[in-house]
Parts: C-alpha cells; sequence; structure tokens
C-alpha cells in the first residue's frame, strides 16, 4: 500500500515551545486519519506542516514518496477545509469553488461546470449565486468542503471542520464526511479535539499530547486498549487505576483502565463513598472515591441509582480491566 | 456584620431620566441624534447648497455686479480652455497623488497589519501620525527648502555626481521646471507626503481585518503570492484604498496653498476659487468651480461601486 503522507522524525519548534516534537506518522492512501488530542497538543501544526503553511524545525515529510522540503504550499497536490472555512468574502459560492480552477488556469465554463457539479456533492445545487455571507454555519461548511474537492487533491486536511456546528448538525456532517471518503477514495487528515468523532469517522487514530503521538491505532484500540493514562483519560475519560492499586486487584505492578460503563454497583468489591451521580441521558453517571482512585461508573437505564455519601461496593469483569506500560 | 446596600430602590432626578430613557429607547435614539443633525443639516449641507445656489447665478460684465436669475451661463464660463486647463490640470495631480500614495502606502500598511506587533506597531502609528501634529504651512514650506536650487535634494545629486539626471529631468515638458521647487514634481511630492497618511491608515485598517488564513487558503488552493494579491488581497483591501483615495484625491482637488508655496505658476482649482471669491469678486464662478470636485467625486464612488469596490464590505 502506498504511504500518502510520511512524517520522520517531524518536529517545529517556536522558540523554546516544542509544538510538535519528534513525530513519525505513516498515513495510507485512502485512508480516514485522525489527529485528536487537546488544545495546543500540536495536532493543527502537523496539519499546516502538511499543507505547507509552516515549515519543520527538523525531520523530513514526505507527500506521495517527494520530500515536501522547501515545497511552498500552491505546489502541493493537498486541499485543506479550514476551521474558520475561510471562503472569500468577495466572491459567490460558485465563484468560491471554481477558485482552484481558476487559478489553474482552467476556462470559465468549464469551471464552473465542474464547480457546480461539485456543490452538487456537497447537497448544494442551487447555491451558486449567493455570497458566503447568506449561508448557515453548516452551508458554508459543505462550500469549504467542495472548493477542496473540486481540485481533486492527494490528501484532504480538514481542521476541526465540524467544531462550529451544532450537534446534530455534527452527527449528520460526521457521517456525510465518513460517505465521501469512501466513495472518492481521497486521503482525509482529519484534525478534532472531539474523540467521539475521530472514533467514529477515522480508519485510525493519532492520539497527541505535548506535541508528541501518545499511541496510533484503530479506534477500537485506542477505546479499549489504551497504552497510557493519558489516552486512557482523554478518550472516553476512563478510570484510571494507580499502579499499586492494580498490584493489589491483579498481583502486576502498571497502570491499568476500566471503562465507566464496565463499573457495576454490587454487594462485594472495592469499597467506595458516593460523591455524585448526575442523569446524562443515555445513563446515569455516579463518581465515586475509593481508598487509591477516583472511580466514575454509567449505570444504565433501569440500574438502582445511589445518592451521593451512600457507601457501595465497585466491581467489574476481570476481562474488562486494561493494563497498561507503566508510565506515560 | 451591617448590610451597605440600602433596602429602598436608588431615586432622584438623574436616576428617574435614566429609567425613561431606558423605558424609551426611541427617545434615546432622537436626543442622541438631533444634535449632530442639526449641525450636518443647517449648518453644512446648508452651506454647501447655499454655494450651489450660487453657482447658478451669473456676474454682469460691466458692473460686476451678481445678477440674481438662475443660468448656466456660469457652468458654461468653466469650459472656456484656460478654465478647463485648471480642471485637467487639477484632476491629473490629484489622480497622480492618490495613485502613488495607494501605491506606497500598500506595503507599509501590510507590514503593520500582518507583522508589526507590540512596540513595533506604536512606532508605525506615531510614524505615520507625528507628521500631521505638526503644522501644514511648516511642512510645505520645509519642502520648499528641501526642494530648491540651494536646497539639500540639489545637494545630494550633486555629490553623487547625477546632476546631469536631475537637469535632464528637469528639462522634460509640463513636469519639470528651473527647479524642483517650481515644477510639477515638487508640488506632486508635496502633496504625496502631506496626504499619505490619509491612505495609510485606511488601507491598514481593511487589511487588518482579512484573515490570515483567506490568504493560506489562497495558496493552498494552487495561488502564488502575486495571485493570491491580485484575486484575494486587494479585492479585499480595496474597500480602504477607496477610503483612502477619497481622502487623498478631494484634499488635493481642494488645495490652494501648496500649490502657490511649491510648483510653477500655473493655477489648480483651489487657486482659481480663491481669487474668483475674494480679488475678484467673482462668486458665482467660484462656486461653480467648488462644484467641480463634488462632481468628481461623486461620479468616482458611483464607478467605484458599480466596479464592485465596496462588495468586500
Amino acid at each position: 500500500m502506498t504511504t500518502a503522507v510520511r512524517f520522520s522524525r517531524v518536529s517545529r519548534h517556536y522558540g523554546p515551545v516544542k509544538a510538535v516534537n519528534d513525530v513519525d506518522i505513516d498515513i495510507a492512501e485512502g485512508e480516514f486519519f485522525a489527529m485528536l488530542g487537546p488544545s495546543g497538543s500540536g495536532k493543527t501544526t502537523c496539519l499546516r506542516l502538511i499543507a505547507g503553511f509552516d515549515q519543520p524545525t527538523s525531520g523530513e515529510i514526505e507527500i506521495f514518496g517527494d520530500s515536501a522540503h522547501g515545497v511552498p504550499p500552491y505546489k502541493r497536490h493537498v486541499n485543506t477545509v479550514f476551521q474558520d472555512y475561510a471562503l472569500f468574502p468577495h466572491l459567490n459560492v460558485v465563484d468560491n469553488v471554481a477558485y482552484g480552477l481558476m487559478i489553474a488556469g482552467q476556462p470559465k465554463t468549464e469551471r464552473r461546470r465542474a464547480a457546480e457539479e461539485a456543490l452538487e456533492m456537497v447537497a448544494l445545487p442551487g447555491y451558486g449565486g449567493r455570497r458566503p455571507s447568506e449561508l448557515s454555519g453548516g452551508q458554508r461548511q459543505r462550500v469549504a468542503l467542495a472548493r477542496a474537492l473540486v481540485n481533486q487533491p492527494k490528501v484532504l486536511l480538514l481542521d476541526e471542520p465540524l467544531g462550529a456546528l451544532d450537534l446534530k448538525l455534527r452527527e449528520q456532517m460526521q457521517e456525510e464526511l465518513k460517505a465521501l471518503q469512501r466513495k472518492l477514495g481521497i486521503t482525509f487528515v482529519f484534525v478534532t479535539h472531539d474523540q467521539g468523532e475521530a472514533l467514529s469517522m477515522a480508519d485510525r487514530v493519532a492520539v497527541f499530547n505535548e506535541g508528541r503521538i501518545v499511541q496510533v491505532g484503530k479506534p477500537h484500540d485506542i477505546y479499549y486498549r489504551p497504552d497510557v493514562p493519558f489516552v486512557a483519560d482523554f478518550v472516553g475519560s476512563s478510570n484510571v487505576l494507580p499502579p499499586h492499586l492494580t498490584e493489589e486487584l491483579t498481583g502486576t505492578w502498571t497502570h491499568a483502565t476500566v471503562r465507566p460503563e464496565a463499573v457495576r454497583l454490587s454487594d462485594t468489591g472495592l469499597p467506595a463513598t458516593v460523591r455524585s451521580s448526575s442523569f446524562i441521558g443515555t445513563a446515569t453517571r455516579v463518581t465515586m472515591d475509593t481508598e487509591h482512585a477516583t472511580i466514575v461508573a454509567l449505570l444504565p437505564k433501569g440500574a438502582a441509582v445511589p445518592h451521593s455519601g451512600d457507601k457501595v461496593h465497585v466491581t467489574w469483569d476481570p476481562a474488562d480491566l486494561h493494563l497498561m506500560e507503566q508510565g506515560g | 456584620m451591617t448590610d451597605t446596600v440600602p433596602d429602598t430602590p436608588r431615586s432622584g432626578p438623574l436616576v428617574r431620566l435614566s429609567d425613561l430613557l431606558w423605558r424609551n429607547p426611541r427617545l434615546t435614539v432622537f436626543l442622541l441624534l438631533a444634535p449632530p443633525a442639526l449641525w450636518l443639516g443647517i449648518v453644512y449641507l446648508g452651506a454647501l447648497f447655499a454655494l450651489l445656489a450660487q453657482s447658478f447665478f451669473s456676474i454682469d460684465e460691466f458692473s460686476g455686479l451678481i445678477v440674481y436669475e438662475l443660468t448656466l451661463k456660469t457652468y458654461g464660463e468653466l469650459f472656456t480652455p484656460a478654465n478647463l486647463d485648471i480642471i485637467i490640470r487639477t484632476v491629473v495631480m490629484a489622480a497622480s497623488v492618490t495613485v502613488a500614495a495607494a501605491i506606497i502606502s500598500f506595503p507599509i500598511a501590510y507590514y503593520a497589519a500582518r507583522y508589526a506587533r507590540g512596540r513595533w506597531k506604536a512606532v508605525f502609528y506615531i510614524g505615520v501620525m507625528l507628521p500631521l501634529w505638526s503644522s501644514y504651512l511648516v511642512k510645505v514650506y520645509s519642502w520648499k527648502l528641501i526642494l530648491a536650487k540651494e536646497g539639500i535634494l540639489n545637494w545630494l545629486f550633486e555629490t553623487l555626481h547625477l546632476s546631469w539626471l536631475l537637469n535632464a529631468y528637469l528639462s522634460l515638458p509640463v513636469v519639470g521646471g528651473n527647479s524642483l521647487s517650481v515644477s510639477w514634481t515638487g508640488t506632486f511630492l508635496v502633496f504625496l507626503y502631506v496626504w499619505l497618511p490619509f491612505m495609510v491608515l485606511p488601507v491598514q485598517a481593511s487589511l487588518e481585518r482579512v484573515p490570515p488564513t483567506m490568504l493560506e487558503a489562497s495558496g493552498d488552493l494552487g495561488a502564488t503570492p502575486g495571485q493570491t494579491f491580485r484575486h484575494v488581497l486587494l479585492p479585499l483591501a480595496l474597500p480602504g484604498v477607496i477610503a483612502g483615495s477619497i481622502f487623498t484625491f478631494s484634499l488635493t482637488l481642494g488645495d490652494y496653498i501648496i500649490p502657490q508655496i511649491v510648483g510653477s505658476s500655473r493655477r489648480f482649482i483651489g487657486q482659481a476659487v480663491y481669487s474668483y471669491q475674494g480679488t475678484a469678486g467673482n462668486i458665482p464662478l467660484a462656486a461653480a468651480f467648488a462644484v467641480v470636485p463634488i462632481v468628481i467625486m461623486g461620479i468616482y464612488l458611483w464607478v467605484a461601486k458599480k466596479k464592485g469596490a465596496f462588495d468586500a464590505l
């Protein structure tokens, strides 16, 4: 399988700040690759390095086997969907979408037709004559997508494109983006701080923390088999057990994690005091203090809900306890 | 612990007035707008229309008295070769100053908007505004000294053994003259210097509003920096350039001091207005001359709007 984007020991430092620190990535052609992490973790900087808006301090970036060193953005076969969409306010929708083709020297009628087709693909047919300012956030997002895709890029970069949309629209766009990527077969590199978004859309997820990639893997592995406590905590706010508690339970000195939905209340097990419980729609979230760790449980509908201050016991299926490498 | 908040609601005439204004937003807007509207309506527009009315009267050639009868005769006089010459000279000067100011301002404004931060931003503002703090007349007279035959510019050319170049330029028709201080070029340079801040500031303000991602998006879509300038940056900055050009263009059209101090004896509109309403006592013709810049600015803005210069607003 061809490698679409390869980072070899790439770093980007701003003075003393190591925004990206010694990162290796291999993104396969046709892959939907998500870069997940909190703000300031270096994921957006990595995206900008691929687009060419920024240059690495050290290391090598290859795009389809060609070194990207010193290649300006306008010579890369890579297009970006910006977080703020960056639509040109002085052009109407169709001229926005056709911008790349206009620059490439395509005749007016041809590029207009291609732009109209791209607008149809993102379910905005007939919107060509409007101004970006006349569109809703979701529609602007689609125009930005069409404007990038109409150039048939080898890699499409998406910088938190759904961040400004409301929840319902976001979920709908997640499905549409996924379907579009399947249909076109273009490599998508998707930056987000929303773990649900990354898990539901991506083929593989890279979790960033403090300029480094702490884990790369399939969504299922990232969720159920985190390598380090940071991933367990950031992706799905898992319960992280400190080494001495893990040793007490399993005999192994290491961090361990157990998903909130795997935690049950019972008559035996780890004694705990309920700190708080809150109804979150699909379940009830109960936070409990044990002697060594805070445990969060998601109790399904129908389960008895304890009150704060109640003394309870928590337990889980031993198979749900995932041991991590120590550290992180 | 004592409670310092009084139990009773605050009262008094000021509080009652606040309450009244809060309950009647329309009254508030009326009170806010009435004084400036009166000023603009009566003092400003009134004076303008009084002037306009004067231009439709004429002067009796024998008695030199104003004939208060509506006529277009005075406007006809604008089209005599001598007066047309004044109008064309002024418009060409205003246009040249405006174009040159826009070209010089753009890089300065771009730097200030995109790169200057903190201290350098302050240096930029002071650098641009400082000339405005000193007297206009002092600046114009300083330029007369700079451009004079005995001035520093001539000395510089001599020191560099480039006097032949300056002399060759001064021997050119129209733009040249005996020395820079009595040439069209001298007038142009002083106009350019004096009105430059009025171009830099609006252009800088408009560039400040262009998000950096807009330029990145253009590059991302394959545009070279030159193409990005032409297709994105310039259209987005155009409202600022137009705003600046309104200043530089209209200020040059109306000025009568600079061409009088620095330049050849050929007159500009401002000087014509000054002499007709003063010594010549021909107020109708002075008024007709004063209408010319208004008409030109109106046409200019209309064309700019037609061409889509304000689409980015």
